[in-house]
Protein backbone atom coordinates (compact mmCIF):
# COMPACT_ATOMS: atom_id res chain seq x y z
CA UNK A 1 0.00 0.00 0.00
CA UNK A 2 2.82 2.92 1.03
CA UNK A 3 4.92 1.37 -2.05
CA UNK A 4 2.03 2.33 -4.26
CA UNK A 5 1.11 5.60 -2.47
CA UNK A 6 4.42 6.58 -2.63
CA UNK A 7 4.28 5.95 -6.57
CA UNK A 8 1.49 7.51 -6.99
CA UNK A 9 2.86 10.78 -4.97
CA UNK A 10 6.31 10.77 -7.17
CA UNK A 11 4.37 10.76 -10.47
CA UNK A 12 2.13 13.38 -9.34
CA UNK A 13 5.01 15.30 -8.25
CA UNK A 14 6.40 14.62 -11.96
CA UNK A 15 3.24 15.77 -13.31
CA UNK A 16 3.06 19.39 -11.38
CA UNK A 17 6.48 19.92 -11.85
CA UNK A 18 5.80 19.10 -16.11
CA UNK A 19 2.82 21.22 -16.19
CA UNK A 20 4.75 24.20 -15.33
CA UNK A 21 8.08 23.69 -17.65
CA UNK A 22 6.10 22.46 -20.63
CA UNK A 23 5.97 24.96 -23.30
CA UNK A 24 3.39 22.93 -25.37
CA UNK A 25 -0.03 24.75 -23.54
CA UNK A 26 -1.87 21.46 -24.05
CA UNK A 27 0.66 19.30 -22.73
CA UNK A 28 1.07 21.25 -19.82
CA UNK A 29 -2.83 20.58 -19.27
CA UNK A 30 -2.87 16.87 -19.95
CA UNK A 31 -0.06 16.96 -16.90
CA UNK A 32 -2.11 19.16 -15.12
CA UNK A 33 -5.12 16.45 -15.60
CA UNK A 34 -3.21 13.80 -14.49
CA UNK A 35 -2.10 15.78 -11.38
CA UNK A 36 -6.15 15.61 -10.44
CA UNK A 37 -6.39 12.14 -11.77
CA UNK A 38 -4.00 10.83 -9.36
CA UNK A 39 -5.30 13.17 -6.43
CA UNK A 40 -8.67 11.45 -7.46
CA UNK A 41 -7.15 8.20 -6.46
CA UNK A 42 -5.18 9.65 -3.50
CA UNK A 43 -8.90 10.46 -2.01
CA UNK A 44 -10.36 7.38 -2.51
CA UNK A 45 -7.08 5.87 -0.62
CA UNK A 46 -8.12 8.51 2.23
CA UNK A 47 -11.48 7.03 2.02
CA UNK A 48 -12.66 9.95 0.59
CA UNK A 49 -15.12 8.08 -2.40
CA UNK A 50 -17.51 11.01 -2.45
CA UNK A 51 -14.09 13.75 -3.09
CA UNK A 52 -12.51 11.09 -5.71
CA UNK A 53 -15.87 11.11 -7.59
CA UNK A 54 -16.18 15.20 -8.03
CA UNK A 55 -12.08 15.16 -8.15
CA UNK A 56 -12.24 12.84 -11.34
CA UNK A 57 -14.95 14.19 -13.58
CA UNK A 58 -14.28 18.13 -12.64
CA UNK A 59 -10.69 18.30 -12.23
CA UNK A 60 -9.30 15.86 -14.93
CA UNK A 61 -12.35 15.86 -18.00
CA UNK A 62 -14.21 19.22 -17.13
CA UNK A 63 -11.35 21.66 -16.15
CA UNK A 64 -8.79 20.20 -18.77
CA UNK A 65 -11.43 20.89 -21.59
CA UNK A 66 -12.34 24.30 -20.72
CA UNK A 67 -8.52 25.26 -20.39
CA UNK A 68 -8.07 23.21 -24.08
CA UNK A 69 -11.41 25.27 -25.49
CA UNK A 70 -9.69 28.20 -24.34
CA UNK A 71 -6.03 27.37 -25.89
CA UNK A 72 -7.42 27.27 -28.95
CA UNK A 73 -8.71 30.27 -29.03
CA UNK A 74 -5.36 31.67 -28.32
CA UNK A 75 -1.62 30.40 -29.05
CA UNK A 76 -0.66 27.10 -28.38
CA UNK A 77 2.67 28.08 -27.52
CA UNK A 78 4.33 29.88 -25.04
CA UNK A 79 7.04 32.14 -25.66
CA UNK B 1 -4.39 64.20 15.20
CA UNK B 2 -5.16 61.62 12.32
CA UNK B 3 -2.28 59.24 14.20
CA UNK B 4 -3.43 59.17 17.59
CA UNK B 5 -7.19 58.25 16.56
CA UNK B 6 -5.38 55.74 14.22
CA UNK B 7 -2.82 54.54 17.11
CA UNK B 8 -6.18 54.51 19.46
CA UNK B 9 -7.75 52.20 17.22
CA UNK B 10 -5.51 50.07 16.60
CA UNK B 11 -4.71 49.48 20.07
CA UNK B 12 -9.07 48.78 20.43
CA UNK B 13 -8.50 46.22 17.73
CA UNK B 14 -5.50 44.44 19.30
CA UNK B 15 -7.47 44.17 22.40
CA UNK B 16 -10.56 42.54 21.40
CA UNK B 17 -8.71 40.40 19.26
CA UNK B 18 -7.11 39.70 21.93
CA UNK B 19 -9.91 39.19 24.38
CA UNK B 20 -11.81 36.66 22.07
CA UNK B 21 -8.72 34.98 21.37
CA UNK B 22 -8.23 34.13 25.15
CA UNK B 23 -11.92 32.65 25.18
CA UNK B 24 -10.73 29.88 22.20
CA UNK B 25 -9.26 26.72 23.54
CA UNK B 26 -6.65 25.21 21.36
CA UNK B 27 -5.58 22.08 20.92
CA UNK B 28 -9.20 20.60 22.50
CA UNK B 29 -11.93 19.59 21.17
CA UNK B 30 -14.55 22.21 22.07
CA UNK B 31 -17.25 21.30 19.42
CA UNK B 32 -19.26 17.98 20.15
CA UNK B 33 -21.36 18.82 16.49
CA UNK B 34 -18.87 16.33 14.58
CA UNK B 35 -19.62 13.80 17.10
CA UNK B 36 -23.02 14.07 16.76
CA UNK B 37 -23.21 13.85 13.11
CA UNK B 38 -21.50 10.58 13.21
CA UNK B 39 -23.53 9.19 15.84
CA UNK B 40 -27.39 10.57 15.23
CA UNK B 41 -27.01 11.26 12.19
CA UNK B 42 -28.35 8.07 10.80
CA UNK B 43 -31.47 8.46 13.30
CA UNK B 44 -31.89 12.12 12.75
CA UNK B 45 -32.31 12.32 8.74
CA UNK B 46 -32.68 8.67 7.51
CA UNK B 47 -29.75 9.16 5.37
CA UNK B 48 -27.01 6.00 5.14
CA UNK B 49 -24.58 8.47 3.90
CA UNK B 50 -23.31 10.74 7.00
CA UNK B 51 -21.62 13.16 4.19
CA UNK B 52 -25.51 13.36 2.76
CA UNK B 53 -26.76 13.96 6.10
CA UNK B 54 -24.81 16.75 6.28
CA UNK B 55 -24.57 18.56 3.20
CA UNK B 56 -28.13 18.34 2.68
CA UNK B 57 -30.24 18.45 6.14
CA UNK B 58 -28.06 19.68 8.57
CA UNK B 59 -25.87 22.22 6.19
CA UNK B 60 -28.83 22.44 3.74
CA UNK B 61 -28.98 26.16 3.30
CA UNK B 62 -25.10 26.59 2.57
CA UNK B 63 -25.88 23.99 -0.59
CA UNK B 64 -28.43 26.34 -1.49
CA UNK B 65 -25.79 29.23 -1.44
CA UNK B 66 -23.59 26.79 -3.28
CA UNK B 67 -25.94 26.00 -6.13
CA UNK B 68 -26.88 29.51 -6.58
CA UNK B 69 -23.36 30.50 -6.98
CA UNK B 70 -23.15 27.86 -9.76
CA UNK B 71 -25.87 29.29 -11.11
CA UNK B 72 -24.44 32.57 -11.28
CA UNK B 73 -21.01 31.60 -12.76
CA UNK B 74 -23.11 29.64 -15.78
CA UNK B 75 -25.30 32.42 -16.30
CA UNK B 76 -22.65 35.03 -16.31
CA UNK B 77 -20.35 33.16 -18.83
CA UNK B 78 -23.14 32.73 -20.91
CA UNK B 79 -24.18 36.07 -20.77
CA UNK B 80 -20.70 37.65 -21.20
CA UNK B 81 -19.87 34.74 -24.58
CA UNK B 82 -23.18 35.28 -26.46
CA UNK B 83 -23.43 39.12 -25.61
CA UNK B 84 -21.03 39.04 -29.44
CA UNK B 85 -24.22 37.44 -30.97
CA UNK B 86 -22.31 34.79 -32.15
CA UNK B 87 -23.66 31.26 -32.70
CA UNK B 88 -22.08 30.06 -35.59
CA UNK B 89 -19.89 27.46 -35.67
CA UNK B 90 -17.18 26.85 -37.07
CA UNK B 91 -16.57 23.89 -40.17
CA UNK B 92 -14.53 21.19 -38.06
CA UNK B 93 -13.27 17.93 -39.43
CA UNK B 94 -15.30 14.72 -38.38
CA UNK B 95 -14.50 12.80 -35.35
CA UNK B 96 -12.20 9.75 -35.74
CA UNK B 97 -13.93 6.31 -36.14
CA UNK B 98 -12.59 5.32 -32.58
CA UNK B 99 -13.94 8.64 -30.96
CA UNK B 100 -17.49 8.30 -32.46
CA UNK B 101 -18.05 4.78 -31.42
CA UNK B 102 -16.92 5.30 -28.13
CA UNK B 103 -19.04 8.52 -27.84
CA UNK B 104 -21.85 7.02 -29.47
CA UNK B 105 -21.63 3.26 -27.13
CA UNK B 106 -20.40 5.17 -23.82
CA UNK B 107 -22.98 8.58 -24.05
CA UNK B 108 -25.83 6.69 -22.85
CA UNK B 109 -23.97 4.44 -20.06
CA UNK B 110 -22.32 7.68 -18.79
CA UNK B 111 -25.67 9.07 -18.45
CA UNK B 112 -26.96 5.96 -16.14
CA UNK B 113 -24.27 6.38 -14.18
CA UNK B 114 -24.38 10.25 -13.23
CA UNK B 115 -28.12 9.32 -12.89
CA UNK B 116 -27.64 6.17 -9.89
CA UNK B 117 -25.15 8.51 -8.48
CA UNK B 118 -27.63 11.04 -7.58
CA UNK B 119 -30.53 9.30 -6.94
CA UNK B 120 -28.64 7.18 -4.54
CA UNK B 121 -26.82 10.01 -2.63
CA UNK B 122 -28.88 9.18 0.35
CA UNK B 123 -27.46 5.16 0.38
CA UNK B 124 -23.83 5.33 -1.33
CA UNK B 125 -21.03 8.34 -1.99
CA UNK B 126 -21.74 10.86 -4.31
CA UNK B 127 -24.50 12.67 -4.68
CA UNK B 128 -25.72 15.09 -6.60
CA UNK B 129 -22.98 17.75 -7.39
CA UNK B 130 -21.15 14.46 -8.47
CA UNK B 131 -23.65 13.05 -10.32
CA UNK B 132 -24.26 16.57 -12.37
CA UNK B 133 -20.17 16.48 -12.89
CA UNK B 134 -20.13 13.04 -14.13
CA UNK B 135 -23.26 13.64 -16.27
CA UNK B 136 -21.50 16.87 -17.76
CA UNK B 137 -18.26 15.05 -18.40
CA UNK B 138 -20.61 12.78 -20.61
CA UNK B 139 -22.21 15.43 -22.55
CA UNK B 140 -18.49 16.77 -22.98
CA UNK B 141 -18.18 13.38 -24.97
CA UNK B 142 -20.75 13.82 -27.32
CA UNK B 143 -19.32 16.96 -28.08
CA UNK B 144 -16.15 15.72 -28.88
CA UNK B 145 -17.83 12.49 -30.93
CA UNK B 146 -20.58 13.31 -32.42
CA UNK B 147 -21.57 16.78 -32.48
CA UNK B 148 -24.62 16.32 -34.84
CA UNK B 149 -26.42 15.03 -31.95
CA UNK B 150 -27.33 18.37 -30.70
CA UNK B 151 -29.15 18.81 -27.03
CA UNK B 152 -31.84 20.95 -26.80
CA UNK B 153 -30.91 24.12 -25.33
CA UNK B 154 -34.32 24.77 -23.89
CA UNK B 155 -34.40 21.15 -22.49
CA UNK B 156 -31.23 21.96 -20.70
CA UNK B 157 -32.56 25.26 -19.07
CA UNK B 158 -35.97 23.47 -18.08
CA UNK B 159 -34.02 21.28 -16.09
CA UNK B 160 -32.00 24.24 -14.35
CA UNK B 161 -34.78 26.45 -13.63
CA UNK B 162 -37.54 23.14 -12.14
CA UNK B 163 -33.88 22.04 -10.14
CA UNK B 164 -33.37 25.29 -8.43
CA UNK B 165 -37.23 25.84 -7.86
CA UNK B 166 -37.81 22.35 -6.20
CA UNK B 167 -35.18 22.72 -4.21
CA UNK B 168 -36.61 26.40 -3.18
CA UNK B 169 -39.78 25.16 -3.19
CA UNK B 170 -39.40 22.26 -0.54
CA UNK B 171 -37.57 24.75 1.78
CA UNK B 172 -40.03 26.61 1.79
CA UNK B 173 -43.02 24.15 2.49
CA UNK B 174 -40.54 22.90 5.57
CA UNK B 175 -41.01 26.54 6.56
CA UNK B 176 -45.17 26.05 6.02
CA UNK B 177 -45.27 22.40 7.86
CA UNK B 178 -42.45 23.12 10.62
CA UNK B 179 -41.42 26.42 11.07
CA UNK B 180 -37.85 26.45 9.27
CA UNK B 181 -36.52 26.16 6.10
CA UNK B 182 -35.58 22.76 4.88
CA UNK B 183 -37.27 20.94 7.19
CA UNK B 184 -37.44 17.35 6.44
CA UNK B 185 -41.19 16.89 7.00
CA UNK B 186 -41.58 13.78 4.32
CA UNK B 187 -41.41 10.22 6.82
CA UNK B 188 -37.87 9.10 6.98
CA UNK B 189 -38.89 5.59 6.21
CA UNK B 190 -36.63 2.56 6.92
CA UNK B 191 -32.17 3.73 6.13
CA UNK B 192 -30.32 1.46 3.81
CA UNK B 193 -33.49 1.67 1.35
CA UNK B 194 -34.03 3.61 -1.83
CA UNK B 195 -37.27 5.51 -0.74
CA UNK B 196 -35.88 6.80 2.29
CA UNK B 197 -34.90 9.87 4.45
CA UNK B 198 -37.40 11.98 3.21
CA UNK B 199 -36.94 14.94 1.43
CA UNK B 200 -33.17 14.21 0.93
CA UNK B 201 -33.52 12.40 -2.11
CA UNK B 202 -35.59 14.78 -3.88
CA UNK B 203 -33.07 17.32 -2.49
CA UNK B 204 -30.08 15.68 -4.50
CA UNK B 205 -31.80 15.05 -7.71
CA UNK B 206 -32.95 18.30 -8.39
CA UNK B 207 -29.42 19.33 -7.67
CA UNK B 208 -27.83 16.88 -9.80
CA UNK B 209 -30.20 18.26 -12.60
CA UNK B 210 -29.23 21.73 -12.00
CA UNK B 211 -25.66 20.64 -11.66
CA UNK B 212 -25.56 18.80 -14.80
CA UNK B 213 -26.86 21.12 -16.91
CA UNK B 214 -25.56 23.87 -15.55
CA UNK B 215 -22.29 22.18 -16.50
CA UNK B 216 -23.02 21.36 -19.59
CA UNK B 217 -24.28 24.34 -20.66
CA UNK B 218 -20.84 25.89 -19.71
CA UNK B 219 -19.07 23.81 -22.24
CA UNK B 220 -22.08 24.61 -24.92
CA UNK B 221 -21.88 27.68 -24.55
CA UNK B 222 -17.33 27.35 -24.65
CA UNK B 223 -17.72 25.24 -27.33
CA UNK B 224 -20.45 27.19 -29.56
CA UNK B 225 -18.40 30.77 -29.24
CA UNK B 226 -14.94 29.58 -29.91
Amino acid sequence: MIVVVSFLVVLMLVGAVAASIFRDLISAVIAAALVSLIASILFYFLQAPDVAMAEASIGAALTAAIFIIAIRRTKRYEE
Amino acid sequence: MRKIVSIILLVIAALGIRLSLKEVRFGEHETEVGKHYVDEGRDETGATNIVTSVVVSYRGFDTLGEVTVLFIAATGLGAVLTAGGGGKMRKTEPASLVLYTGCRILFPLILIFGIYIFIHGHLTPGGGFQGGAIIASGFLLNYLGCRERRISRVASNLAESLGGLIFVVIGLLGLVFGGYFLLNFLPKGTPNTLFSAGIIPIIYIAIGFKVGSELASIIDNLIEES
